[in-house]
């Protein structure tokens, strides 16, 4: 799985940190989106595809790889 | 059987149904049974509103949801088309703008400006002085005599004094903005009133902005004036924002927590779950589900169609007005197996209470550990709290634009 962030959709709305605060984290300055591991580890999959469905910005993409 | 139910659904040479719904008597946490029945039968379907207006009310969860993060779905009010609850909103939207009735890119913009100090990290650093601020009050209860009303005890003081905190208000003047935020999310205020305590509350908040800017502080408050002294924002538009995030941070928690306190009180084995824990986790998750069951921004929110869109078999015109119904869509069997039972173990984090898209709840993360440090402490606390009146009895707000208790008289052993 790879993660993409789309940092100018993100309303700070915390949600994805709420769920996966291991692969995002937000900007100290407006609090934005920072994504923290784009690889993460197949214990994380499911709380990082919930946080795509979660985003209310539509600022999460997940990409599954083989 | 089938057939004649799709009959008698309802078809356009009907009278189009008048919005609000009101709730049938004796279900106070359950949506009007007519916007459930729009809901399993027309689920985009005109309605009547105050003045005459005809928007679409939309009550499913995945209308509501794609239209809410709809590019082509306005939240500008000041446009024609756009649903106000009553005259005073309609007279309000060229008077006071603030970005939770702009469209991007403006809005995004102004919100940029307010978002650092409700990202998770800085909310969480709240949470001590957050659960210091609630044993302190449950203290006060404990020591008067064994009865309170909770709203006044606890519900509406927290999130009041957190939200001052934030922005640099000073908390003796409680009353003043309690009182004049009630008549603006009151639905049957007279648009006389309704100004009145708008233009009161922005010149108030105007006024703290100069305060500020002769001498900051840390606060949010001082950094709008900040803003104000570079030119990013007039003085009013600071002082708009300030009016905006006053409101929306004491109001909507302090409802959650009486009318949370409420269903749970319904519910006991429910509330015995949440006595008998100490686990965040199932706190937390306790939460999600009674912003789902309550969904207590309980009319919908109004939006303004940029464009003909396609939703489902109707077609919304351009310059139509919507109202995306999240009380319903919080309802949905397909998310929400057996939706009208209060269930605290359930994973409800797809609700929509606090909205959906760019307007999504700016407060959410510290309306969210309000309400656990609340319903994680006072059950607790009190173990044998209970209703002095019966639930159907309380004066619940069907008034209001945000829906909960104006009073709850509870009781405990001594
Ligand atoms: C349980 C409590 C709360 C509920 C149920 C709630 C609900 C909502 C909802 C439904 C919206 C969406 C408005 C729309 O789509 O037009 C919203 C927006 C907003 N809320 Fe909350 N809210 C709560 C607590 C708070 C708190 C504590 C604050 C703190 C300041 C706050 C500030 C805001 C602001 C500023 C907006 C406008 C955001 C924008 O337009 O970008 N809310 N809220
Ligand atoms: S869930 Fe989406 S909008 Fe919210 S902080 Fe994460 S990326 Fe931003």
């Amino acid at each position: 799985m790879r993660v993409e962030v789309d940092v100018p959709k993100c309303v700070a709305s915390g949600q994805c940190v709420m769920i996966a605060p291991d692969v995002f984290d937000q900007r100290d300055e407006d609090g934005m989106v920072v994504l923290l591991d784009e690889k993460p580890g197949a214990e994380l999959h499911d709380d990082v595809r919930e946080s795509a469905m979660i985003c209310p910005a539509a600022a999460i993409r997940v990409v599954e790889e083989a | 059987m089938t057939e004649t139910l799709a009959e008698t659904t309802p078809h356009s040479d009907e009278p189009i149904p008048a919005y609000p719904m009101p709730r049938a008597s004796g279900c106070p946490f359950d949506p009007p049974p007519a916007a459930q029945a729009l809901h399993d039968e027309l689920p985009v379907a005109k309605v009547r509103m105050w003045d005459g207006s005809t928007p679409w009310l939309v009550t499913r969860y995945g209308d509501g949801r794609a239209l809410l993060a709809d590019p082509r779905v306005s939240s500008q009010s000041t446009l024609p088309g756009f649903p106000h609850p009553n005259a005073g909103f309609r007279e309000n939207a060229e008077r006071r703008r603030s970005f939770i009735a702009m469209d991007d890119p403006e809005h995004a913009r102004i919100r940029r400006m307010v978002t650092a100090p409700f990202a998770i990290k800085r909310v969480e650093a709240l949470r001590p002085s957050i659960q210091k601020i609630t044993d302190e009050l449950i203290d006060g209860m404990l020591a008067g005599p064994n009865s309170a009303d909770l709203v006044s005890a606890l519900a509406l003081p927290l999130p009041s004094l957190v939200i001052c905190t934030l922005l640099g208000v000073p908390y003796e003047d409680h009353e003043f903005f309690q009182e004049k935020s009630s008549l603006m999310i009151n639905r049957y205020s007279s648009a006389e009133d309704m100004i009145g305590a708008s233009d009161a509350l922005t010149d108030y908040l105007d006024e703290l902005i100069g305060v500020k800017l002769a001498e900051p502080a840390d606060d949010m408050l001082s950094e709008l004036a900040t803003r104000v002294g570079s030119g990013e924002l007039t003085r009013r538009e600071a002082a708009s924002m300030g009016v905006l995030l006053l409101i929306a941070g004491h109001e909507t928690t302090a409802n959650m927590i009486a009318l949370g306190t409420v269903a749970l009180l319904e519910n006991p084995d429910q509330l015995a779950v949440l006595r008998e824990t100490d686990d965040p986790k199932v706190v937390a998750k306790a939460v999600e589900e009674l912003l789902r069951y309550l969904t207590i921004v309980h009319n919908g929110r109004g939006r303004v169609a940029l464009e003909d869109i396609e939703v489902g078999d109707a077609t919304i015109r351009a310059g139509d007005g919507i109202i995306i119904y999240t009380g319903t869509g919080n309802r949905d069997p397909e998310l929400f197996p057996e939706p009208d039972r209060l269930d605290i173990g359930r994973d409800a984090r797809r609700h929509m209470a606090f909205g959906f898209g760019v307007h999504q709840c700016l407060g959410q993360p510290l309306a969210r550990v309000e309400l656990q440090v609340v319903y994680g402490t006072l059950y607790r606390r009190i173990p044998t709290l209970r209703l002095a009146t019966g639930a159907g009895q309380l004066p619940y707000k069907h008034d209001g634009l945000v829906y909960g208790v104006y009073e709850l008289p509870v009781t405990w052993d001594a």
